[in-house]
């Protein structure tokens, strides 16, 4: 795998990360428990998405084939995408997002802590960017983490069950591939192994705080660095690209 | 629906630039203060609009009403030696 | 103070063209219609949400996707100034929940009307929120403060809008033939509809008299709709789509455009509840309001139990 291909493959996965989370948490418009929280969650999207046009606009220059961000997000196919298999899960209840939202965001904490220092100017600066915005939706995921852990006995029982059937696809957020090898070699990314521990000592501190427990699993589900994703994205992907696809003369 | 809440009542205030005075923008629902502050800002701000945010709960404001107006408000009507125009300074005399 | 009085103080507050605050003494007439028409103005931007909502998941660029989001959730933002500008007359958010949901509160009829192609969002950003936008300006002028605050904020974010709305159509009318076409038919559906919003002619309008006596409104539906009809014809013209009323013509007297009957049977119709959406648009509020409910149960019972937190 040359440094460019890595890159790509690298920048893919960022991108098809913000974009896919940022696509799921848009799902809430007009659907939150309170105004307010509509208002908090759609902002939670619009970062996404910045940061999914950022990251898929760079991939497209450094792939150097007159791709666009919009190509790449609207024309590629299910095995083409390289995002974690927890983002494109289908939104759930409330718990189920805010648990999703608790377990990503602490996760792109450390992520974007760490590329906010690449070798890559361009991801440095995105990623710097991409830093702020985190902190907030952690900040934002934490405190109602506690709320509904400790709120109600439903609330805790929904985050409970919202918590342990997401702890599967935490593994994957970690795994590493050949392009991580390559692009930590150039200095221009670090080994997600060196944040696994910091992760968990955050999430398990304010999961625990929250009154809810570590879940225990068996097997962790794997894929997405191959381009294996659950059945979900391909629904996803047929109604996001919905336009692209049926009117390919056409631009908007 | 009847034990329906929509959370308490904020009263927002947005400071936009660092040095100036914290504005009433409107007000949020909210549980807790944390969330009040949160809402404010997913609120009131994505404009750019601000640097600063004071939330309070609503029931913890008092205003004067207008049946106060009169004796809070006229008495200073004419109490004019605490503006500046009302003194006569000496012709020539400068910065003063 | 009696009923006589207050309405002495009211009306000479009026009449010097000052606005009216919350504690200041009001006839109970002028709250009730503030409240019945500041709620009514809040739950249109709400259900509103409902039909561009519809798109966000389909929209055909990330570009296209963000403005829509943006728009969407400002529609949710001015929602809640207007909620919270009525719940200074003595209402609460909860009570006026539950009268939309009970139907006693009535929401704009124009989000009755089907999202059905990407053009609908051209269509709806440039003759609904143009629409809107042209009663909201007058309202900035309307005599109760706190609604003349929001509607002064919400015409300041709200001019972003139409403006999209409107970029839509004209790119679509740069486009394919089937783009043409398509936005051709948002227009023609969704003309007849805009008209309407700005509600019945003056001599059939129930609530004007004491809304112009109180200075809430402050010019008629007839008015503001000949002002949306003369700005938005040029417009069409220039991106080449056709206005569907044949009867449209130019009145050099008037300086303005005559336009052909307005359909009032259909008004009438959507309004009592037989629109295309009417059902749907009411569920989802319900389904979503009550899916919700143990979410905010917690967030009260967390905030009982750690106060300070």
């Amino acid at each position: 795998m040359t440094l460019q291909e890595a890159l790509f493959n690298y920048l893919l996965r960022l991108g098809d990360n913000a974009l896919i989370q940022g696509h799921r948490l848009s799902e809430w418009c007009s659907k939150a428990p309170v105004l307010e929280e509509d208002l908090a969650l759609t902002n939670m999207a619009l970062d996404q998405i910045g940061a999914a046009q950022a990251f898929l606009k760079y991939a497209g220059a450094i792939e150097n084939k007159g791709r666009s961000e919009d190509d790449l997000a609207y024309k590629r196919a299910e095995r083409q995408f390289f995002n974690n298999l927890m983002t494109e899960l289908p939104i759930g209840d409330f718990s189920f997002t805010i648990a999703k939202q608790l377990l990503l965001s602490s996760f792109e904490f450390f992520l974007f802590r760490g590329l906010s220092q690449s070798k890559d100017q361009t991801i440095a600066n995105i990623a710097a960017k991409t830093l702020k915005e985190v902190h907030y939706h952690l900040a934002h995921s934490r405190d109602w983490c506690f709320r509904l852990g400790k709120g109600t006995e439903v609330s805790h029982e929904k985050l409970q069950n919202s918590v342990n059937a997401l702890w599967m696809y935490t593994d994957e957020l970690f795994e590493m591939g050949e392009a991580d090898e390559v692009l930590m070699e150039a200095g221009i990314v670090f080994s997600l192994k060196e944040i696994k521990p910091k992760w968990l000592e955050l999430v398990s501190g304010i999961l625990d705080d929250a009154n809810i427990a570590l879940p225990n699993v068996d097997y962790m589900q794997t894929g997405s660095r191959k381009g294996i994703h659950t059945e979900h994205l391909g629904h996803l992907l047929s109604e996001m690209q919905f336009l692209q696809r049926a009117y390919p003369d056409a631009s908007w | 629906m009847a034990n329906d809440t929509q959370l308490a009542l904020w009263e927002v205030f947005i400071q936009s630039k660092s040095g100036g005075h914290h504005v009433h923008a409107g007000s949020v629902h909210a549980s807790d203060y944390k969330m009040a502050l949160q809402n404010a800002r997913d609120v009131y701000t994505r404009r750019n609009e601000g640097s600063s945010i004071w939330v309070a709960p609503s029931s913890c404001f008092s205003a004067s009403g207008p049946e106060e107006a009169e004796m809070f408000f006229d008495p200073a009507e004419d109490k004019l030696y605490r503006h500046p125009t009302f003194y006569t300074m000496p012709e020539g005399a400068k910065q003063i | 103070m009696d009923a006589t009085a207050v309405q002495a103080v009211f009306q000479d507050k009026i009449e010097q063209d000052l606005k009216i605050e919350p504690k200041d003494p009001m006839p109970d007439r002028y709250r009730a219609h503030l409240i019945r028409q500041i709620s009514q103005h809040a739950h249109s931007e709400v259900i509103g949400m409902q039909p561009e909502g519809n798109w966000i998941t389909r929209a055909p660029s990330l570009r296209a996707k963000q403005i829509l989001l943006a728009k969407i959730q400002d529609e949710g933002g001015h929602g809640l100034y207007l909620y919270s500008t009525a719940e200074t007359l003595g209402i609460s958010r909860e009570e006026m929940i539950e009268q939309l949901q009970t139907g006693k509160a009535k929401y704009s009829n124009i989000f009755n009307y089907p999202a059905l192609t990407w053009a609908d969002i051209g269509a709806i950003g440039w003759l609904v929120d143009g629409a809107a936008i042209v009663n909201q300006v007058a309202l900035q002028r309307t005599s109760y403060g706190p609604y003349a605050r929001a509607m002064f904020r919400i015409c300041k974010e709200e001019s972003f809008h139409q403006r999209q709305g409107y970029e839509i159509m004209a790119n679509m009318m740069k486009g394919t033939t089937e783009q043409r076409e398509m936005a051709q038919d948002a227009m023609n559906r969704w003309w007849w509809p805009a008209l309407m919003m700005f509600g019945p002619h003056d001599k059939d309008s129930a609530h004007s008299g004491d809304a112009f006596k109180w200075r809430i409104k402050r010019k008629t539906n007839d008015e503001l709709r000949q002002k949306f009809i003369d700005k938005t014809v040029q417009q069409a013209e220039v991106i080449g789509l056709t206005i569907p009323d044949p009867d449209l013509k130019w009145n050099e007297t008037k300086q303005g455009y005559d336009h052909g009957e307005i359909n009032w049977e259909e008004f009438k119709r959507v309004i009592n509840g037989n629109g295309p959406c009417n059902k749907q648009r009411m569920e989802h509020h319900i389904r979503y309001h009550e899916e919700g409910a143990w979410v905010r149960e917690a967030a009260a019972a967390y905030h009982e139990k750690f106060p300070t937190d």
